[in-house]
């Protein structure tokens, strides 16, 4: 019990005082995280939306596909894309092994089905006619898909929240692909690792607090969205 | 139509992400990089978060610190994925240098290895001269014990005293093995209250938290040496051997044997490694026992 | 759903109504003329061009406005469902906000154009629907099933409004529905589809007096379709066996032909046995009550004359003639009230 008080008082001490090496990491992780949550956005959308609009030989066990990657454990990532980018590795000549670069493509992958896959219930479960209702409407197909995810913004809104928190709580790729270097891609998750088998269990536990608060804080603001765009 | 429009989108998602992924984060260039494969009792004391900003700062070398296992390490060295390695598991690393993947080893610090348990001795070993007695007490009383189980240095050391003792653990009920670092398998043997084989400096970094015990140490066997490896350079083209050398060469120099010297004295009232660079091998083997009488458990 | 249509053209302003029973290839057709659905062979001409040579298919669709069964509305305001046709054309501001309240006060709605569409019940959303296509300014208007959902009374509403609507605009408009009564009500001319191919086209009165077959005649009504032999000509009418009685039709058909004669139950009356009651029509049978079923303001009288037969009376007459199953009645209809199909 001392030691999670312990934790908690510190956990408030560093970030009153903000810890230069506390606050580079919290930033870090949102800057990986977050960027690595847009890029999948990008193409978890654009892919969702195209796989719940077209009509081929297959659909099914692509959706299959999609679903079951939604649950792609992050240290099988880790592991595919360490050894890709390892130097010896199809694409070593890029030299981003250990970068936080890695670690966005990493958790980019792991993202981004979560993202389809939410983006393709949430355009399979608007109205059938609903598109030819746009088309008739003298809507182009481009116009058509962007109201599409206008009208499915809600789920698409739980889409970022699920692949920004998946992501960000995620420690076993980023540590493979990251390697957990200090001041340069060391994140949240993986500096909370660190500092446990550290035995720092006060700085952990601040790492933790920090790292809710920070999840807490981006589905807070998302939250808001949502909740402001549901009709009166 | 309906799938060029897909397609259109599809590509212009690519395109941003690829963007976004080269646009963001300038990627060090690689003659500038240092990879150190190492084992996690180096990084989880905190050693080298004091060496690395030194080197770092008189070099201009950014080093990628990648805290595995012994064995992992020189697994990576072997495949060309490091380009220095600060390791401690001497048989390997002999074999390491067989082969021909790495260059220059050279000794650069030790510690010791010691065995921890709760304050109640389950195997009756306090006190024993001899690890291997220790160990072959530990098996007959069946008292709880935790392995890393992970090929790195400690991991190997454990094995061998095994073989020593004539005993294969391996499948017994009360030998359990973690596959995690050293710090999280004291952790683990401090919350299931059993006995493990640890280096000196990871446990008296721990200490406070743990409630566990010296129960053995002093025995020449348990000698935990370091040294630095330069990855060979004629297997893989793609290491960067400069880098190596002058990091292993900072490991050795006067001013680096120094901070070991001191580093740890000032938080835990002793050091937690002692500085050989230049020694042999076969010189430390006496000394340890002597060296190692002093520090009490506060 | 395979659709076969040979040909179909519908003329400026004029109301046309597409009807037949669900699955007949109604919706298909309407979207195939709307280029939702590009038909496999044949093409579409809009003022006598063929629409993918003369005009894009987007320029096309610009022309048209659809409304379906559902609203499909968007989840956001009425006033921006109304307007987005027009903001997907890129119009200006002002001029979308001010089509669009104009077509919210057409349809009775202006006052809800701040609400939430989620929130509208389903005569105003039905409006909402109908006022952004009207928006549009449509040369041609689709309708698709679009009363299906509502219950009657706002039904009568909105199809009031509409027609009235229709009358000051005089939209081109294409109508799809499996109820006969509201096309009758709205079209100009019908076309009864069934199974994918168009069986009829015409006036309300040619497809409801002048079916072109068996399957036109039971969709428009037609309860009695029964099939004879000419036996006996006079002047202008003639005398088909059925089932060993004869029924009085008009028409010049040759003797020793096969006829298919349909009787509206409409036309069907019935009296008491007993009765010696003149009556003026040529067909008088003595029949048997089969079934009586209660369509709520009037009663369905099936019956056995030698050939079945179905009536309709009033609640009233049925207590009066006291009209029970098993009762012996007779039915006449005059022979102007037999509508005949030539095999």
């Amino acid at each position: 019990m001392d030691l999670i008080l312990e934790g908690i008082k510190k956990a408030f001490w560093l970030l009153i005082t903000f810890d230069p090496e506390v606050m580079g990491i919290t930033l870090l992780s949102l800057e990986v995280s977050g960027i690595a949550t847009l890029v999948s956005l990008l193409i978890g959308i654009s892919t969702g939306v195209t796989v719940a609009l077209s009509r081929f030989i297959g659909k099914r066990m692509v959706v299959s596909l999609i679903n079951t990657g939604m649950g792609l454990p992050p240290v099988v990532v880790g592991l595919f894309v360490t050894l890709f980018l390892w130097r010896n590795g199809p694409l070593g000549f890029l030299e981003i092994l250990y970068t936080p670069t890695a670690m966005v493509i990493a958790q980019t992958i792991i993202a981004t089905p979560i993202v389809m896959g939410i983006t393709l219930a949430a355009i399979q479960q608007l109205p059938q006619k609903l598109r030819l209702q746009i088309l008739s409407l003298g809507a182009t197909r481009l116009q058509m898909v962007w109201i599409l995810i206008k009208e499915a913004k809600l789920p698409l809104l739980a889409a970022v929240m699920a692949g920004f928190g998946g992501v960000i709580s995620e420690v076993g790729a980023s540590i493979m692909v990251g390697g957990n270097i200090k001041g340069y891609s060391r994140v949240l998750t993986t500096a909370t690792v660190l500092e446990t088998s550290r035995g720092n269990f006060d700085v952990a536990i601040a790492l933790g607090i920090i790292l809710l608060l920070l999840a807490y804080l981006v589905n807070l603001i998302l939250t808001q969205i949502q909740q402001r765009e549901r009709p009166r | 139509m309906k799938r060029r429009i897909g397609q259109k989108i599809f590509l212009s998602g690519v395109v941003v992400s690829f963007l976004f992924i080269t646009g963001v984060f300038s990627v060090q260039a690689r003659e500038k990089t240092v990879i150190l494969a190492t084992t996690t009792s180096t990084q989880d004391s905190g050693l080298l978060d004091v060496l690395l900003p030194i080197f770092e700062k008189e070099t201009g070398y950014f080093v990628k610190t990648i805290a595995v296992g012994s064995g992992q390490a020189m697994a990576m060295g072997e495949k060309g994925e490091a380009d220095v390695l600060l390791v401690h598991s001497p048989e390997a690393e002999k074999k390491f240098m067989a082969e021909g993947y790495g260059i220059n080893r050279r000794l650069v610090m030790h510690n010791d290895f010691i065995i921890v348990g709760p304050p109640g001795d389950p195997g009756k070993i306090k006190g024993a001269k001899s690890c291997v007695e220790s160990f072959k007490k530990i098996a007959s009383a069946k008292a709880l014990f935790f392995s890393r189980g992970d090929h790195s240095g400690t991991d190997v050391k454990e094995k061998a005293i095994w073989e020593a003792a004539g005993i294969n653990p391996e499948g017994e009920k009360w030998y359990r093995e973690t596959g995690l670092g050293m710090g999280q398998t004291l952790n683990v043997a401090a919350e299931k209250k059993g006995i493990t084989l640890t280096d000196r400096g990871t446990y008296l970094a721990l200490k406070k938290n743990l409630g566990l015990d010296i129960l053995v140490e002093g025995d020449a066997v348990l000698l935990n040496i370091y040294h630095v490896i330069e990855v060979s350079p004629g297997k893989w083209p793609r290491v960067n051997s400069a880098g190596a050398k002058a990091f292993a060469g900072f490991m050795v120099s006067k001013e680096t044997q120094g901070v070991i010297k001191t580093f740890g004295v000032d938080k835990f009232g002793s050091p937690l490694f002692f500085p050989d660079a230049g020694k042999k091998d076969e010189e430390l083997g006496e000394k340890i026992i002597t060296k190692f009488q002093a520090p009490k458990s506060k | 759903m395979l659709l076969q249509v040979p040909s179909l053209s519908i003329q400026e302003e004029e109301i046309f109504s597409l009807i037949g029973p669900n699955g007949a290839g109604k919706t298909t057709l309407l979207q195939a003329l709307s280029h939702l659905l590009k038909p496999f062979q044949g093409e579409i001409l809009f003022r006598g061009s063929r629409v993918e040579t003369n005009h894009s298919v987007l320029g096309y669709r610009r022309k048209l406005a659809m409304v379906f069964q559902e609203p499909l509305l968007f989840d956001t305001t009425v006033l921006n469902n109304v307007a987005s046709g027009l903001k997907i054309r890129g119009m200006k501001r002002d001029e979308i906000y001010d089509r669009a309240m104009e077509q919210l006060e057409r349809f009775g709605i202006g006052h809800l154009n701040g609400r939430s569409a989620k929130t509208l019940s389903g005569g105003e959303a039905q409006r909402t629907s109908l006022a952004r296509a009207f928006a549009l300014r449509p040369e041609i208007l689709l309708l698709d099933e679009p009363f299906s959902s509502l219950d009657p009374p706002t039904r009568d509403s909105l199809m009031e409004d509409l027609e009235h609507i229709l009358q000051q605009t005089r939209t081109t408009t294409i109508f799809a529905t499996h109820d006969r009564l509201e096309a009758l009500r709205l079209s100009d001319r019908i076309a009864l589809m069934n199974k994918g191919r168009i069986l009829q086209i015409g006036s309300p009165e040619e497809v409801t007096n002048h079916p072109a077959n068996e399957v036109v005649a039971s969709f428009m009504g037609v309860e009695a379709i029964l099939t004879g032999k000419v036996i006996k000509r006079n002047g202008g009418t003639f005398i088909a066996s059925v089932k060993g009685q004869e029924i009085e039709a008009v028409g010049d058909i040759p003797l020793g032909e096969t006829v298919v004669l349909c009787i509206r139950p409409e036309n069907v009356a019935l009296s008491i046995l007993s009765s010696r009651e003149g009556t003026s029509a040529r067909n008088v049978f003595p029949g048997k009550i089969l079934k009586v079923t209660s369509l709520g303001l009037y009663q369905k009288v099936q019956l056995d004359c030698g050939f079945p037969l179905v009536a309709y009376v009033t609640n009233h007459s049925l207590e009066e003639l006291s009209l029970v199953e098993g009762k012996d009645v007779r039915a006449s209809f005059k022979a102007t009230a037999v509508m005949v199909i030539r095999k």
